[in-house]
């Protein structure tokens, strides 16, 4: 392996993961203010 | 402080936030991941592989930081009883257990071609992989709480934050590990007021720990609506059932 396929390993890694986050994320927190406002109109 | 208590009037200003730390975030790290690949100079010793500082130091800033944060809020949660202080601890433990794997891998990664070998058991490595299974034990532990309290068997949370606390002395021991105990790991470059970092290297990478702070930021935000939300439903349902 040269120098640079760890480097991009390391940043497919670290993008991968950050995006991987922010989506898990975010669909929590739509998927909770979707159950929110459905309770709500009960 | 206690005026952010209400959980309405904190919606209100974390809505907006989520998306300007996000977005703000999003660009910034962009703009250092770009200006750390194609513009930084490679390093006299390392070569190419000084790149990956720009992932592995914001990764493991934000890995102890997010410690940090669950021990304040845990604090303020014991002393003041502030409402959203055990959300706040709560809502840090996933993106710091996160960004403290990601340093472990990256930094695993960045060791194989500078240390010929992918892992050590030296202080700062030892003690960053504690932090790691510390974020395992107080998700496993505030989970465990929420689902007690959600039962009406009371303030467990009180458990997690006692937690939080105690476990944020193993923060200062990362830091100064490098110090106390001979490491292949370096040193500190950076100190308040001084940096023995060159500003070639230096700029892209304050870049990158200010972008990944903010989009940790709205991490934090968006789980502690997410647990807000999920508050307001279980009493809902509570009081659905009760009617």
């Amino acid at each position: 392996m040269t120098q640079w396929h760890y480097v991009i390993l390391a940043y497919g890694l670290g993008i991968a993961g950050t995006a991987g986050l922010i989506s898990y994320c975010w669909m929590a927190l739509k998927r909770a203010e979707a159950r929110l406002d459905a309770l709500k109109r009960k | 402080m206690h005026g952010f208590a209400n959980p309405t009037r904190f919606l209100s200003i974390a809505r907006p936030l989520t998306s300007a730390f996000m977005v703000t975030g999003l660009i910034m790290v962009a703009i250092a991941l770009f200006l750390g690949v194609f513009n930084a100079p490679a390093d006299r010793l390392m070569g190419d592989t000084v790149r990956i500082l720009y992932i592995h130091v914001p990764a493991a800033w934000l890995g102890m930081a997010g410690w940090t944060s669950i021990a304040i809020a845990s604090l303020v949660e014991l002393v003041w009883r502030h409402p959203l202080a055990g959300i706040a601890a709560r809502a840090s433990a996933l993106p710091g257990a996160f960004f403290c794997a990601l340093c472990l891998a990256t930094g695993s990664i960045w060791a194989r071609p500078t240390w010929g070998t992918w892992w050590v058991w030296d202080g700062r490595l030892t003690s960053m992989l504690v932090l790691f299974f510390l974020y395992l034990g107080y998700m496993a532990l505030a989970d465990a709480s929420q689902k007690d309290a959600a039962a009406g068997r009371g303030g467990a949370s009180r458990v997690a934050a006692i937690f939080g606390l105690v476990g944020a002395v193993n923060v200062p021991i990362i830091n100064r590990s490098v110090v106390w105990w001979n490491s292949l790991h370096q040193p500190a470059s950076i100190s308040i007021g001084k940096s023995a970092i060159d500003p070639a290297f230096l700029w892209p990478l304050g870049i990158a720990v200010i972008g990944f702070s903010l989009i940790f930021g709205a991490i934090v935000l968006m789980r502690m609506r997410t647990l807000l939300a999920d508050i307001r439903i279980e009493a809902r349902m509570r009081r659905l059932a009760a009617a």
